[in-house]
């Protein structure tokens, strides 16, 4: 709170970034943990939370004749640009923000002060919620060819790996040491997917140390115990997913990969992602064109093509689609890298997990994915989403990217998944939010030094609670899908327009078909409830059999009415110019709007619940419906 | 059959078919006098071909050895492959369709010169297999339209002053017009519109009484020639003290220029009472071109993802979606927000007009997205309204002949609609594949809608005693089943859609149709289907139960008080 210079600050403007129309004003407030806008001009009582840890950057604009304007930029890709009035609010305001959304220890981060207020068991409870040895277990594992094995318990191998990793029984102690001698980090191959029915695995490592010409025969020895795990191929493919250039500029640095001639009977293959920096700068030319005032259909294509986003999107892609394919088709199993085996591995293994088993298509499946592939191999969470103040170099979409593949993915199967859009979006929110522990730290030795699992809570208890919202109406189930093809035409790649433009609600369908069939779902648990309810009451009374009566299948009744999807919707700015006024320069303020009955509040994800000062001082949040003034004009 | 004499070589054998989505088969080749068709002889219908020459949109010829190939471009964007062993058979059959071919295109390019082969078109040949039920020639009259108004405001008439199509060639016989405008003043007017087209009324929003009207340009030439009927006319739209909009689809600088060729804009100084706003939307060939473009992008699978997004950038199809929508929303704000009337034109009033008006109409009129209505919509508004749909539709994606009138105008308004019904999923009664089969049947069709420039050369064709409508064999129950949404439910608003990049989106179901598999789209939509229609039957079950309940209830309680 030392931070908070000025708790609250009033006449402050919210403009709006596509229109013309009057901006919104009302009152800022700064809390411990959010920044929040209340809009005073609507007639509906609005807000607008901003979790400070969501808040990428922080801009002063020039001083303009209405105000100071302060332009935020958030991780989930929301843009506010607020006016405050006085140039001294302002900056305090600014200076405020700057502090609150760059922590620089660890223990100011949201999690360690977030009290959901429930028994401590449960907390523990939820801790326990995914268990990695049940996901090995549900493959086989142990079996005759692998094992879980505490080998890494002091660190001893990698300490950016967890204590317990699946190796090749055949790899003995000297095997694994002295692989990790000659891989990059000590990042030796682990198992990170086994494909059940032919033994086919997909493993993981970082670089090998080869330089020009080195080797290493345990090494060697350990990708033999691999490749020999699977005894229905003669080969392994050992894909390394950097571009080629890059993997040959690292034999100067006595990294590199691996020779074909030293390994038995492996097939070697570059595929070709690019880093984490060129990621990063993909995304910010991306984040422009979203941003573009009214652009052109051209501005906003050429715009997308030179961010080179989808291309890279694809790129992560083809390699899903290859690993996978390798598995089931050719029966081989496959060793992934890249430099680290933390970022472009992470997304790739996950990827072709997700295409090959429908247990990672449901709601425990993708966070069994997530917790094994990101979590408990050391995606550098803290480094890659800015958690705390340090090296900007670091920054990098790698998760955002494995997100929207995710979503492509559900575009090509609508069916195929449990989880909704809705449930991706909130798990992306809370790897920046640090609301919870999970995605705390770089790798599971430094959560165990944070003590994640003893003042911390997790995400995903928290997220089954929310399961309905989540859920996707159209899932056929486990069985109806087993592995995914999809099409990798540049044509199957859309723009996620609900994840980089989420927050322009004037973009979006105005009419939710997701909102119609969740409602739909709902409505049918109670009407399948009040039929049986009926049903046990009728054999007390006499008359004709339920069954006759059934015919009379046209009424309509006031229960069908009330699924109506709410419908937000005013006209936007079609005219380049300001809109054309009558010649009395009135403006007919008619609303459109059919005010739903069960209006939510989106615009604040991250639940407050934990913030009783604050909320008793503030109204119970309105119904979105008529805040759609400050979307268009 | 006369032109069948015309087929060189009418059959072959051995014939290996390959096209989307089926794996090769092979088969006997026939030619018809307006079919192409391919039978394997084997017990499954799948394994046929049946294709309209009228749907050929272009053929190539190629040649390995002996074994000749052609492909056949159609104009619903697919794309089939023959192999034909043997030079000299696949030489006669492949000039044999051209043959078939080139006839169909000629009919339609030279529409008006020669009327009479249009009559050798398969349309007139077409003996439906089911019975018509309704006849959908007399399904949308201008009378009964009338009459919907009329309930609703009597300050129009319907004028027969073009009965003999003395006046306005491309104008039905019947128009709604101001009821204190008469006939001869209607003549005058239309002496001062291009083509004869004279504001005539397109939309009446009773929601606050304002109208969209259409024409074409005004003649006002350099000189600013005048007509006061003109201004009269459209002045009787006006409410007193109130100002409407003319909302001209050119830009300005194109409008100016126009008036050297004698056409030309209102004018403030005579219009007093109009603002004036220029929305360009593109036309002509121009249009074609980016249709040709973007479904060149669309086939060609070896581009990499740079390649693909330059392309479809480059097609401009996209902006021209973007443009179309924008003015239609223009207009339809000026009518709903601003409470003032409208006024829309561009040069000849036949293209670009309607698309701004008939989209103004579904952004307004609930009644326009029902299905029925939808099919009310395109007959008044293009069919009635003179949209030359044989000129426009002539050749699709794959012409080569470059014609100024070929242009695909109506295939824009339907993708535009598309966008809407992207947006709003639950506001309409049809989903996407009631445009597909729009689109398709625009361009190539057993029935007889779609042929003609104008309701005056329908007329001469006697198309309505000579061919079946399609409105005839869509409108049967069965076929509708197919065409409905299921999550419509009635909305009774006005509808705005975004006209942001982000918003719009490739219509992949006909722009990638047979490029790439849909059977996980299908599966989806069946399956949402099929959750609707359970909580419909459950829902008709609790009433059912509920009102059984409610009997016996009463029933028990007049035998307690009895």
């Amino acid at each position: 709170m030392e931070h908070i210079t000025t708790p609250k600050v009033e006449n402050v403007k919210l403009l709006d970034r596509y229109t013309n129309r009057k901006p919104a004003n009302g009152t800022l407030y700064l809390t411990a943990t959010h920044l929040i806008y209340v809009d005073a001009s609507a007639e509906v009582r609005k807000e607008t939370w901003i979790l400070h840890h969501h808040i990428a950057t922080v801009e002063k604009l020039p001083l303009t004749t209405s105000g100071c304007p302060l332009l935020i930029h958030c991780k989930n890709f929301r843009v506010a640009h607020f006016v405050i009035g006085h140039e001294r609010d302002c900056h305090e305001v600014y200076t405020s923000l700057l502090k609150l959304s760059q922590p620089v220890k660890p223990e100011e981060l949201y999690a360690f002060s977030y009290n959901p207020k429930m028994p401590k068991d449960n907390r523990e409870i939820g801790w326990k919620l995914i268990d990695l040895k049940v996901d090995y277990q549900r493959m086989g594992i142990p079996n005759d060819f692998w094992e879980i094995t505490d080998a890494n318990k002091d660190y001893e191998v990698c300490n950016t790996y967890p204590p317990e990793i699946v190796v090749p029984k055949a790899a003995n102690k000297a095997t694994v040491l002295g692989s990790s001698k000659f891989r990059s980090r000590g990042r030796i191959p682990v198992l990170s997917y086994l494909y059940k029915e032919n033994n086919a695995a997909i493993c993981r490592c970082s670089q090998p140390l080869s330089g020009f010409s080195a080797r290493c025969l345990e090494d060697e020895q350990m990708l033999q115990a691999i490749r020999q795990a699977n005894p229905g191929s003669p080969f392994m493919y050992v894909v390394d997913t950097r571009p080629k250039l890059n993997a040959m500029a690292n034999r100067a640095a006595g990294k590199g990969y691996e020779n074909e001639d030293n390994y038995d009977n492996i097939r070697f293959k570059f595929i070709g992602i690019e880093n984490i920096h060129v990621m990063r700068s993909s995304l910010q030319k991306l984040l422009e064109v979203c941003e573009t005032k009214s652009p052109s259909m051209s501005d906003f294509l050429t715009g997308l093509e030179n961010s080179g986003w989808l291309r890279h999107i694809k790129a992560v892609m083809d390699a899903g689609v290859f690993l996978a394919k390798a598995v089931k088709e050719e029966k081989a199993s496959v060793l992934v890298h890249c430099s680290d085996g933390w970022d472009r591995t992470a997304q790739v293994c996950s990827l072709a997990s997700l295409l090959l088993d429908p247990f990672y298509r449901t709601f425990k499946g993708l966070m069994v994915l997530i917790e094994k592939e990101w979590i408990a191999m050391g995606h550098k969470f803290s480094h890659r989403c800015g958690h705390l103040d340090g090296d900007l170099k670091e920054v990098s979409p790698v998760f955002t990217q494995f997100t929207e593949c995710v979503w492509q993915l559900m575009q090509q199967f609508p069916c195929a998944f449990e989880f909704n859009e809705r449930f991706l979006l909130e798990i992306h929110d809370h790897v920046y939010s640090c609301q919870f522990g999970n995605f705390l730290g770089t790798c599971h030795r430094e959560r165990e030094a944070l003590k994640i699992f003893e003042k911390t809570h997790s995400l995903w208890p928290f997220l089954l609670q929310k399961k309905q919202e989540f859920r996707n109406p159209l899932y056929k189930g486990f069985t109806a899908y087993k592995e995914l093809k999809p099409n990798t035409l540049p044509f199957s790649f859309q723009f996620w327009c609900g994840m980089y433009n989420r927050f322009d609600k004037g973009m979006h369908p105005k009419q939710c078909v997701l909102d119609h069939l969740l409602n739909c779902m709902s409505q049918k648990m109670k009407l399948e409830d009040s039929a049986t309810d009926l049903e046990n009451k009728l054999p007390f009374l006499d008359g004709p059999l339920p069954d006759e009566v059934c015919s009379l299948s046209k009424i309509v009744n006031a229960s069908v009415e009330s699924s109506k999807t709410p419908m937000l919707n005013t006209p936007q700015d079609y005219e380049s110019e300001p809109p054309a006024l009558l010649t009395n320069g009135a403006i007919v303020e008619e609303v459109d709007i059919m005010p739903s009955r069960d209006q939510k509040n989106k615009e604040n994800f991250v639940n407050h619940h934990d913030l009783p000062d604050l909320h008793s001082t503030m109204e119970v949040i309105e119904s979105d419906a008529k805040k759609e003034k400050l979307q268009y004009q | 059959m006369e032109f069948a004499e015309l087929i060189k070589t009418p059959r072959a054998d051995n014939v290996v078919l390959h096209r989307p989505f089926y794996p090769a088969v092979e088969g006997t080749l026939c030619l018809t006098g307006h079919h192409l068709i391919l039978s394997s002889r084997r017990q499954d219908n799948s394994e046929e071909l049946w294709l309209l020459h009228s749907n050929i949109d272009s053929i190539e010829k190629r040649f390995v050895g002996s074994l000749g190939t052609i492909i056949i471009k159609c104009k619903d964007l697919r794309i089939i492959q023959l192999d034909i062993p043997g030079m000299e058979e696949c030489l006669n059959i492949a000039s044999s369709i051209e043959e078939q071919h080139c006839m169909g295109n000629t009919h339609r390019k030279q529409a008006l010169s020669t009327l009479d082969s249009v009559t050798l078109m398969y349309p007139f040949f077409y003996r439906p297999m089911f019975e018509v039920v309704e006849d959908g020639w007399h399904s949308f009259l201008p009378e009964r339209e009338f009459e919907l108004l009329s309930s609703v405001t009597n300050e129009w008439r319907l004028s027969y002053v073009n009965k003999e199509f003395s006046v306005c060639p491309s104008y039905p016989p019947a128009v709604t017009v101001p009821k204190s405008i008469d006939d001869e003043a209607l003549r005058r007017v239309a002496t001062f519109r291009h083509g004869g087209r004279f504001p005539v009324l397109s939309y009446y929003h009773k929601k606050n009484g304002m109208v969209m009207m259409r024409s074409s340009q005004p003649l006002t030439g350099t000189n600013g020639r005048r007509c006061k009927e003109d201004s009269a006319l459209i002045n009787a739209t006006l409410r007193a003290g109130k100002r409407g909009y003319i909302i001209d689809t050119r830009s300005l600088n194109v409008a100016q220029q126009a008036r050297a060729k004698g056409g030309g804009f209102e004018q403030e100084v005579q219009y007093p009472q109009w603002r004036r706003i220029h929305k360009s939307v593109e036309r002509y060939n121009i249009l074609q071109e980016s249709l040709i473009k973007l479904v060149e992008a669309c086939n060609d699978q070896s581009h990499n993802m740079d390649r693909w997004l330059s392309k479809l950038e480059a097609s401009n199809w996209l902006t021209h979606i973007k443009e179309i929508l924008t003015a239609a929303c223009l207009a339809a704000q000026c009518i709903d927000r601003e409470g003032a009337s409208v006024l829309v034109h561009g040069t000849e009033g036949t293209d670009s007009t309607l698309q701004i008006t008939s989209l103004a109409q579904i952004i307004l009129d609930p009644r326009c997205r029902t299905i029925r209505g939808f099919e009310a919509l395109i007959e008044r508004e293009w069919l009635q309204a003179g949209h030359p749909f044989q000129q426009r539709c002539a050749q699709s994606a794959y012409s080569n002949s470059k014609q100024k009138w070929e242009s695909p105008v109506f295939f824009l308004f339907l993708d535009c609609v598309w966008q809407t019904l992207r947006q709003f999923p639950c506001s309409f009664e049809f989903n996407g594949h009631f445009l597909i089969m729009l689109f398709e049947n625009a361009y190539a069709s057993q029935f007889g809608t779609f042929l003609g420039n104008n309701e005056s050369e329908r007329c001469k064709l006697k198309l309505p005693q000579k061919t079946m409508s399609l409105w005839s064999w869509v409108n049967q129950p069965y076929e509708l089943s197919k065409f409905k949404n299921p999550l419509f439910e009635a909305n009774s608003l006005v509808i705005w859609p975004s006209v942001a990049p982000q918003s719009l989106q490739l219509w992949e179901g006909v722009f990638l149709r047979w490029n790439r598999s849909s059977k996980f789209l299908d599966e989806a939509c069946e399956e949402m289907n099929n959750i609707i229609e359970y909580n419909k039957e459950l829902q008709a079950k609790v009433n059912a139960l509920r009102r059984q309940l409610a009997e016996l209830e009463t029933d028990d309680g007049m035998q307690e008080s009895s």
